[in-house]
């Protein structure tokens, strides 16, 4: 396919169910009401010219390229910001129209350098477009003055910015505003002195408040601002439609391409999850993928002491396999196990657990979703039957309150926190949802432009449950429960007895305060706006389930949806946001260990029958070990041989000395990643992986949606991550001979009632599908529990507050909660090796002015982190974001290793890690802790890797 | 913490946050049965009924009951 930018329409879509049927240039259209004439002229396939629209953003009307002549009307009005009407007839081209539109093009292209053959968007600039569609062939003014030979604004690491090529359309302003929500560019000056900037005069892109989003560069018509990629590459000449591997947004993107290079990434306008948008990760941060520090070759050796030996595939799968049965031989099936990726698609991750399930014969199988989502599995399950939010991202438009606990939209789902921006500020006289956000620290979506949180509760970390508990206390007692909802879709009963324990005195806000500390009337007022306030939506984080009692609090949070009706329809709910790209997806396709894809427990024989039918082998009926049981029996010495596939414990698990003890004892790790990970330091054998943009499968994002992920290039490591499984899987003697990851989805679709009616070929159709997918709902279900919740009646749980055991004293006065950062993911693997690294070097501790200044501590400082668990050193930032008696930091280096100092301390029910409470001290520091030098030295050792000496 | 005193805690943790439940007991036994691998549950029977709270104790037992009935 040659290259063509995604089809432009001018104006956004109307979303009005009225048609109205009008002529353009004598053929009948019908579009919906509302959509502009220029809109109506593009869906039949009329191009009319224009340069300051773009369907991404509102009209606007400046450009006056994109004029028309309407019957009966005066003038010739702009196409762009005139609504089509019933009977309306246009003309798009008449001698007149054509005199107006060069004398705009001559103007506009006599202040625009002429440099089209040199210039980097040659062949994809709208106003060299524009130009040749208008006919303009000379330019007759003599121009003196011009905008031509200002300097260029090289800041950003991604995109350019060349003032002298701006014809001021505003495009980048009104994306950034509209789309982004951000508000970081402007015009400054007037008339002749207008220019776009960045804030301040003195700012440039990278100093300014700009996110790098990269809306602004989407929108621009001329290569004002453009990627640094395309400067660098030229323009692109092929597209494939694919899916983000950042987080669990689940972005669609254009993967632009010259041959096998990656040339960009843009959004595609027609993902359902991003509408168009992008983050400065997805669009921008995918340089990791052709890193000189990928590992290509496989890789083995005896001891993690000697350096390490590249090998051909071959002979690495027969290693593995060997070992693995060795281990198997002597100390039993049990000793064997695998970790999933989150990262990876649904069909390598259905792979794994196959693999560990049908091959290990056993169900040690377990995922990164345990140090994340798993109480959003189980608590979920429990109160209305299975383990997925409810409503699609379109559904926040209808919203009018949103609740955000635990979350950090803007940092951990930016692209999905724009479109909730976008509803929070209002919209064409629509005035905007009410927000409260439950969150120890004053994220940037309390307070950001035109955005101010009604309530911000900031808790004290630990105590989600006592504050959702006196929000329900608050809803029963004031009568604001919609009963009539409840008696028709929950157990009467056991909603009886919820609403008599939280209406007991000692759940009121008051009697709470002094465990939460939350004002007591802040929150009254709060509960009163959920539940009165319209559709009510709750979005939550990992702040919400990496908590002792992160089950507890995913319930409570049910329960308040259910006992105020916000569930089954458009604009409420109950919405996890995913920290990876694929986590829901590997918690669907049964990476638990206590269960098969569909969510299906191990002991129901029914289902464990399908499969062992299917697989032609028996199955364990009991469950296996999650991570962090798999690391004890290892340190026990039972547990021996691990596959990880595309995670990296050591860093992202807590209590890094006990993960690290873990996979010392054991003597066969097997990691499968891109990198020589923190985890790879205790490897055996290295299996190199392949990239999103490598392999073909799925991934599910947040909102239950499966999307297709497309090859775009050849495997820099010759095989896709499926077929790496797949070649140990047959290695070990099991006889697996897909060819495509189709067919491993036909084979989830068989075997998983929720998925029955999912394949590519449907994928490809629909673009996307959410599940569950069948006989009931062939096209997938955006919105859940329409009519009845999946267990039938939904199930209020009493979630009594329990302290957790992570208590603060003399020792360790602080709370330390830790969180991520917009320009990193995770651990960092990928986005520290891309030109990200420049918004965030390093892990910085946040402390508020209070606590910092009764330890002399200044912004810059370097501090010794300290916990029961361990001590790192890191430098500080002093701010009033966290309350006193809080410090935050991210876990984005590994150089900082945030997690040697939280504890191994988890949720009661899924044993999901208490990463967000660990009490600390902070002491000014001088120097790396000895755990920093003794990593340090041992990374430097375990990443030798032998080189052939030369045959003489 | 070694592994049984970490069983210990985690059966405590349970029975602690599944106390208000209508049985308290029977849904102990029922999480530990649904969520623990075998050695677990044999590690947890073995060390007996020390230093865990009436509730886990109970569904200790009652594990026992069904361990030693199959």
């Amino acid at each position: 396919m040659t290259y063509q930018p995604q089809k432009d329409f001018g104006t956004p879509a109307s979303r009005s169910a009225e048609a109205v049927t009008l002529t353009i240039d004598g053929r009948t259209v019908t579009v919906p009401a509302g959509s502009s004439v220029m809109r109506a002229a593009a869906e039949q396939g009329t191009s009319i010219p224009k340069l300051c629209a773009t369907d991404n953003v509102k009209s606007f009307g400046s450009c006056r390229l994109c004029l028309v002549e309407i019957d009966g009307r005066k003038g010739t009005p702009a196409s762009c910001t005139t609504p089509v009407e019933p009977g309306m007839v246009v003309h798009t081209q008449t001698p007149h129209l054509a005199k107006l539109r060069k004398g705009v093009m001559e103007l506009y292209i006599s202040d625009h350098p002429l440099d089209c053959l040199t210039c980097a968007a040659n062949g994809d600039c709208e106003l060299q477009d524009q130009a040749g569609a208008v006919g303009l062939r000379d330019v007759r003014y003599d121009v003196q003055e011009t905008h031509l030979g200002q300097e260029k604004d090289h800041s950003n690491p991604y995109f350019d910015f060349d003032p002298s090529k701006c014809i001021a359309c505003s495009r980048c302003i009104r994306a950034c505003d509209e789309v982004q929500g951000t508000l970081a560019l402007t015009m400054e000056g007037r008339g002749w002195d207008s220019k776009i900037s960045a804030g301040f005069a003195s700012e440039d892109f990278f100093g300014s408040e700009c996110v790098s989003c990269g809306a602004c560069v989407q929108a621009c018509p001329t290569a004002t601002l453009i990627e640094k990629k395309v400067v660098e590459v030229g323009t692109p000449e092929r597209s494939v439609v694919t899916t983000c591997a950042y987080c669990g947004v689940g972005c669609t993107f254009r993967a632009e391409m010259r041959g096998e290079q990656l040339v960009r990434m843009v959004p595609w306008k027609d993902g359902k999850a991003n509408r168009g948008h992008s983050c400065v990760k997805g669009r921008f941060a995918w340089g990791y993928a052709q890193h000189q520090e990928r590992i290509l070759k496989p890789m083995i050796r005896a001891s993690i002491n000697d350096p390490w030996r590249e090998v051909e595939w071959d002979e690495a799968f027969a290693y593995t396999a060997s070992e693995l049965k060795r281990i198997s031989d002597k100390y039993g099936r049990h000793a064997l196990g695998g970790i999933t990726s989150s990262r990876c698609t649904n069909e390598e991750t259905f792979l794994v657990q196959k693999l560990v399930r049908a091959g290990f014969g056993n169900n040690n199988v377990d995922t990164c979703a345990r140090v994340c989502h798993s109480p959003t599995g189980y608590g979920l399950k429990t109160t209305f039957g299975t383990s997925a939010g409810t409503q699609d991202f379109d559904s926040v438009e209808d919203s009018d309150v949103i609740l955000i606990i635990g979350a950090n939209p803007t940092d951990g789902h930016p692209v999905f926190a724009s479109r909730m921006k976008r509803r929070l500020r209002g919209q064409d006289g629509r005035p905007g949802a009410k927000l409260i956000v439950i969150d120890p620290r004053r994220t940037d979506i309390v307070r950001s432009p035109h955005i101010e949180a009604q309530h911000h509760l900031p808790l004290r970390p630990g105590t989600n449950v006592a504050v959702l508990t006196a929000m329900a206390h608050v809803i029963v007692t004031e009568g604001l429960a919609d009963e009539a909802f409840i008696k028709e879709r929950c157990d009467w009963d056991e909603y009886n007895h919820w609403a008599e324990f939280v209406s007991l005195p000692r759940n009121s806000p008051e009697s709470l305060q002094p465990v939460t500390l939350v004002d007591a009337e802040e929150l009254r007022a709060a509960a009163r706006l959920y539940a009165t306030g319209g559709n009510g939506a709750i979005y939550y984080g990992l702040g919400v389930t990496e908590h002792s009692q992160g089950s507890s609090t995913v319930m409570a949070i049910a329960n308040l949806a259910m006992a105020t009706g916000n569930i089954g329809r458009r604009g409420v709910g109950v919405n996890p946001l995913r920290g990876q790209n694929n986590v829901q997806g590997a918690c669907d396709m049964g990476s638990f260990p206590h269960e098969l894809s569909g969510y299906r427990h191990i002991s129901d024989g029914d289902a464990r029958r399908l499969f062992e039918a299917d697989w032609g082998v028996p199955l364990d009926p009991e469950p296996g070990l999650r991570i962090p049981n798999m690391l004890d029996a290892a340190v026990d010495g039972v547990f021996k041989a691990l596959y990880c596939q595309g995670e990296d414990i050591l860093q992202s698990d807590p209590n890094t000395a006990h993960v690290s003890a873990g996979l010392a004892a054991m003597e066969c790790v097997i990691v499968h990643d891109l990198f020589l990970n923190e985890t790879a330091n205790y490897a055996h054998i290295f299996l190199p992986g392949s990239t999103f943009l490598e392999k073909n499968g799925t991934f599910t994002n947040a909102e239950r949606r499966i999307q297709p992920v497309r090859k775009v290039m050849t495997p820099m490591n010759g095989l896709e991550d499926w077929e790496v499984t797949q070649r140990l899987a047959q290695a070990m003697g099991l006889d697996w001979n897909y060819s495509h990851p189709s067919e491993i989805m036909d084979e989830i679709a068989r075997l998983t009632p929720t998925f029955a009616g999912v394949s590519f070929a449907k994928l490809d159709e629909e673009g996307s599908l959410q599940w569950p997918v069948n006989e009931a709902a062939p096209n997938g279900s955006p919105i859940m529990h329409i009519d009845g919740f999946v267990r039938g009646k939904g199930k209020f749980v009493v979630t009594d507050y329990v302290p957790t055991d992570e208590k603060t004293g003399p020792r360790f006065p602080l709370l330390l909660t830790t969180g991520r950062i917009l320009s990193q993911y995770n651990v960092g693997a990928q986005t520290r090796r891309t030109e990200n690294i420049a918004w965030h070097t390093e892990d910085l501790l946040e402390i508020h002015p209070v606590d910092a200044e009764d330890r002399g501590i200044k912004s810059g400082d370097w501090v010794k982190l300290a916990s029961r668990a361990g001590e790192t050193t890191l430098r500080a930032t002093v701010t009033d974001r966290v309350a006193p008696g809080v410090v935050y930091t991210t876990f984005h280096h590994a150089v900082t290793q945030a997690n040697v100092v939280t504890t191994d301390y988890s949720d009661w029910a899924t044993n999901c890690p208490e990463y967000k409470v660990t009490a600390v001290q902070i002491s000014a520091s001088n120097g790396p802790t000895d755990w920093q030098e003794e990593y340090e030295a041992l990374s430097e050792r375990s990443r030798r890797i032998a080189t052939e000496v030369p045959a003489e | 913490m070694n592994t049984v005193e970490r069983l210990v805690h985690m059966a405590n943790q349970i029975a602690k946050n599944l106390e208000t439940d209508d049985d308290p007991v029977g849904a102990v036994a029922y999480h530990i049965q649904q969520f623990w691998d075998p050695r677990m549950k044999k590690l947890i029977r073995e060390h007996g009924h020390e230093g865990l709270s009436p509730i886990a104790s109970a569904a200790l037992g009652k594990l026992d009951e069904r361990h030693n009935a199959a």
